[in-house]
């Protein structure tokens, strides 16, 4: 071991990659204190909790258990407003769906490579592991990710690291290469074993990561709202709302989200000050939101889509609430649109697959 | 020492976890932070991270719709 004792800090996803990353650098003797980035895409246990029925499932956030676990300090970084650009803007292109895994992997090391200046740290820690993603970890990308973000041969990637050249960390004798790993490809074997010598449990297992991006039908709801708007852009709120209730576009302007359950009803509350909302007030109904500018004759069809989705959809007429963004509360009194009616095409999944692929192919 | 209370209502974690780290920054060891959130994931995370960044839970409750957590920042403050 050098004189002093070095300083790493470990991006920590919240799965065991980045959790096996950090503490095999712990062992060393290495000060490791992790950092997460809120990309606002993150699948988080905020999305069950929205849900009333999952939520008897313990909820946590896998980053802080993994910081716990570890013993180690956990800096959760919000990255939202900046993550714009590498999403919109991806110098190396997209993954299967709307995943720019390479320029999020670059830019999340890049802010690491400041926090690590900023606090005085020796190091950067990754759990990306050889041709384990098809996109961002493999040997001709891996350079890339060190060169654009700057951090240079400060990153340390201790899974594979047998498997790359030395790094400075390896060559100064701040640890040890012959104590780290050469993990490759895409069996999760070799994690899972040392998972077990170390006696991790309960640990994450997200397929296809832990971002929406990758998730085929978010990827094309996503697709579906640029593509209404005339224009790639997005806040907080919408990429949040695309992970709730159903989302119906029976128009080009016009988009309903219809909460699936009470939780979700819940969730879409909180945003009834900033959207046109609907409610079903002669049987137990649904909030919907509209996303759009609507006319008399778009929330005539929004309270009938509305009474198709509550418990008045039998009925020869239900009465419902429409709140126009700004306007007065009304009451319209309509006949439930049947189940015929609702098109297939309305669902915004459908739509944006269609404009991904011929994006794709484009 | 001071008392302050945050507003992280209607925000879904891990924001209100964020939030709280942001402002405990600012305060000082001793100081007295409460926080106010409706995501009831905020229950668990934010006492989480405080054990996690040396910070000790008073509090942690649920209020209605509401979760109220009550810290007292530790010694590890400003990270």
């Amino acid at each position: 071991m050098a004189e002093k004792q070095r300083k790493a800090v470990a991006l920590i996803s919240g799965g065991l990659d980045s959790m096996l990353a950090a503490r095999v650098v712990m062992d060393q003797g290495v000060h490791v204190e992790g950092i997460n980035f809120f990309t606002g895409f993150c699948v988080e246990g905020h999305t069950h909790a929205i849900r009333r029925r999952d939520r008897a499932r313990p909820k946590r956030n896998n980053a802080l258990w993994v910081a716990e676990q570890l013993g180690i300090r956990l800096h959760i970084v919000d990255i939202v407003e900046e993550y714009k650009q590498v999403l919109l803007h991806p110098r190396h292109g997209y993954g299967q769906n709307l995943n720019p895994c390479l320029d999020c992997k670059t830019f999340m090391v890049r802010k690491a490579y400041e926090w690590m200046r900023e606090h005085g740290f020796d190091f950067i820690i990754t759990g990306e592991v050889l041709g384990q993603r098809p996109m961002s970890q493999r040997r001709d990308t891996f350079p890339v990710v060190a060169r654009e973000s700057g951090v240079g041969d400060l990153l340390l990637r201790p899974l594979s690291a047998k498997l790359l050249p030395p790094t400075r960390p390896e060559r100064e004798g701040w640890v040890d290469r012959e104590r780290l790993y050469g993990f490759h490809g895409r069996t999760r074997k070799p994690q899972m074993a040392l998972a077990a010598r170390y006696g991790f449990r309960d640990y994450a297992q997200p397929a296809g990561g832990c971002c929406f991006l990758t998730d085929e039908q978010y990827a094309a709801k996503l697709a579906d709202l640029w593509s209404a708007r005339g224009r790639r852009d997005y806040d907080l709120d919408d990429i949040l709302l695309l992970k709730v209730g159903r989302h119906l576009r029976p128009r080009p302007h016009l988009k309903l989200i219809v909460a699936r359950e009470e939780g979700e009803n819940r969730f879409l509350e909180g945003y009834r000050r900033r959207y046109t909302h609907l409610r079903t007030v002669s049987h137990p109904g649904p909030l919907v939101l509209v996303d759009g500018e609507a006319d008399d004759d778009d929330l005539e069809l929004a309270a009938r889509i509305a009474a198709r989705f509550s418990k008045g959809r039998a009925a020869p007429e239900v009465e419902v609430e429409a709140v126009p963004l700004g306007g007065e509360p009304r009451r319209l009194r309509v006949r439930p649109l049947p189940a015929s009616e609702v098109r297939p095409e309305w669902y915004v999944e459908r739509r944006g697959a269609g404009l991904l692929r011929r994006a794709a192919a484009g | 020492m001071a008392r302050a209370v945050l507003d992280a209502r209607n925000l879904l974690c891990p924001l209100p976890v964020i939030r709280t780290q942001d402002r405990i920054a600012r305060m000082a060891p001793g100081d007295v932070l409460e926080v106010r959130a409706t995501d009831p994931g905020a229950l668990n995370d934010i006492p989480a991270w405080c054990r996690v960044s040396g910070h000790r839970v008073l509090e942690a409750r649920e209020e209605g719709r509401e979760v109220v957590v009550v810290i007292e920042v530790g010694d590890g403050a400003g990270g």
